[in-house]
């Protein structure tokens, strides 16, 4: 009887384990079908039900410039200065769904490429943003920020930016503010006034 | 005591049945001129980790352990390797424009130091793949000089 017990342990284990896998797979898809902009920028895979669904609600009287971009990364950063790891995700995923309908017809053909190359790339980072934890949040807003310095570099900004850098982070890292002063998005209170103002880039809307 | 073989045959059967389950193999033979190796051409020592320890997961050709011609095995590294490439095929590298590849390079620096890649469920049973302190730190060096010859 003993050898039965035994038998039927071994197959329990490998019935829940079975069971869990499966529901790790459909938890999985969930998350795909979160991030299909990952997908189709990695892959141009065409998913033409779900960028349906994503541009319903994007059109909903939403901007289409890099103005709505750099809204959506002052509210991430806010976000990061907070600690805030829920609205810093929030931030993310809406920042991946203005990303998407950036419209970068108006530019030349040269700064068109530019601008795609920075915006497969900031989608990716926002994406990460948007499911990840703080520390992995701020890895990635590192290089988001270098993507939002070039794109602004192209198509300027209607308020006047500070770019600033804290010589902490990482062996020194930028963002970029609306206000003068500092608050660092990469320590939030733990070092809140690390950094300085590197560079002030003048409206020219 | 009937209801025990009732339960362990029902579970054989099981056990059995998803054996016929395909899974798609991850085995191109042909290295793309894009591939990382191919193209940056690094140190011995950094193509040994890069193939032993990331390669299965981060590229088209997986070497297969022997556990993959098990189910449930056999799915979860499906799974795995299908979203490694998602986010990193070095086989495509050179595919990428160079801000693309020095985020990834620092995204690959950030996994090492932090102790996140290779994965934890894998190390434990590729003992191999685990990186020492010293190979660490070596690939760590090779990724930040690429990264600084960039322009990004
Ligand atoms: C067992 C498979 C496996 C192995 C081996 C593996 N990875 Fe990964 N890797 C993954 C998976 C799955 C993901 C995506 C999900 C995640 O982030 O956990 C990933 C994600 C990544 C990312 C993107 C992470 C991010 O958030 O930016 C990088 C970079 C990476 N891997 C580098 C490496 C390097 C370098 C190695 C070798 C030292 C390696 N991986 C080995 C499975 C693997």
């Amino acid at each position: 009887m003993k050898k039965v017990r035994i038998t039927t342990a071994i197959f329990v284990m490998s019935f829940v384990s079975l069971t869990v896998m499966s529901c790790k797979d459909s938890k999985k898809e969930n998350l795909e079908s979160d991030n299909h902009s990952e997908m189709t920028h990695d892959a141009t895979k065409d998913n033409t039900m779900e960028h349906d669904n994503m541009d319903m609600v994007s059109h909903v009287g939403q901007m289409t410039g890099s103005k709505q971009v750099i809204a959506d990364y002052m509210t991430l950063k806010e976000a990061l200065v907070a600690t805030n790891k829920d609205a810093a995700a929030k931030a993310g995923n809406k920042m991946v769904g203005s990303l998407k309908i950036f419209e970068i017809s108006g530019y030349t053909s040269s700064q068109q490429k530019e601008l795609q190359d920075i915006i497969v790339d900031a989608t990716e980072h926002a994406e990460h943003i948007g499911k990840s934890e703080m520390d992995h949040q701020r890895e990635h807003f590192k290089t988001l920020s270098k993507d939002m310095m070039d794109m602004v570099e192209i198509t300027g900004t209607d308020a006047t930016l500070f770019q600033q850098s804290c010589p902490m982070y990482d062996k020194g890292s930028s963002w970029l503010s609306m206000s003068k002063d500092i608050k660092n998005p990469y320590y939030g209170s733990k070092m809140l006034t690390c950094g300085k103002v590197e560079k002030e880039i003048k409206s020219k809307m | 005591m009937k209801f025990f073989k009732i339960i362990t045959l029902i579970l054989l059967a099981v056990f059995v049945v998803i054996q016929f389950f395909p899974t798609e193999r991850n085995q191109s033979n042909v290295v793309p001129k894009t591939d990382f190796l191919l193209v940056n051409n690094p140190p011995q020592k950094i193509r040994a980790i890069l193939q032993e320890s990331c390669y299965n997961c981060h590229s088209n050709k997986t070497d297969y352990p022997w556990y993959n011609m098990i189910q449930p095995a056999a799915w979860y590294l499906e799974d795995h390797i299908k979203h490694a490439k998602g986010e990193l095929n070095f086989n495509l590298w050179d595919e990428l424009s160079d801000r693309r590849k020095s985020s990834k390079l620092r995204s690959i620096i950030k996994q090492i130091e932090n102790d996140k890649m290779p994965l934890s469920s894998y190390t434990l049973i590729h003992k191999k793949a685990l990186l020492s302190e010293v190979e660490k730190h070596n690939i760590i060096k090779y990724t930040t000089q690429l990264k600084d010859s960039l322009s990004y």
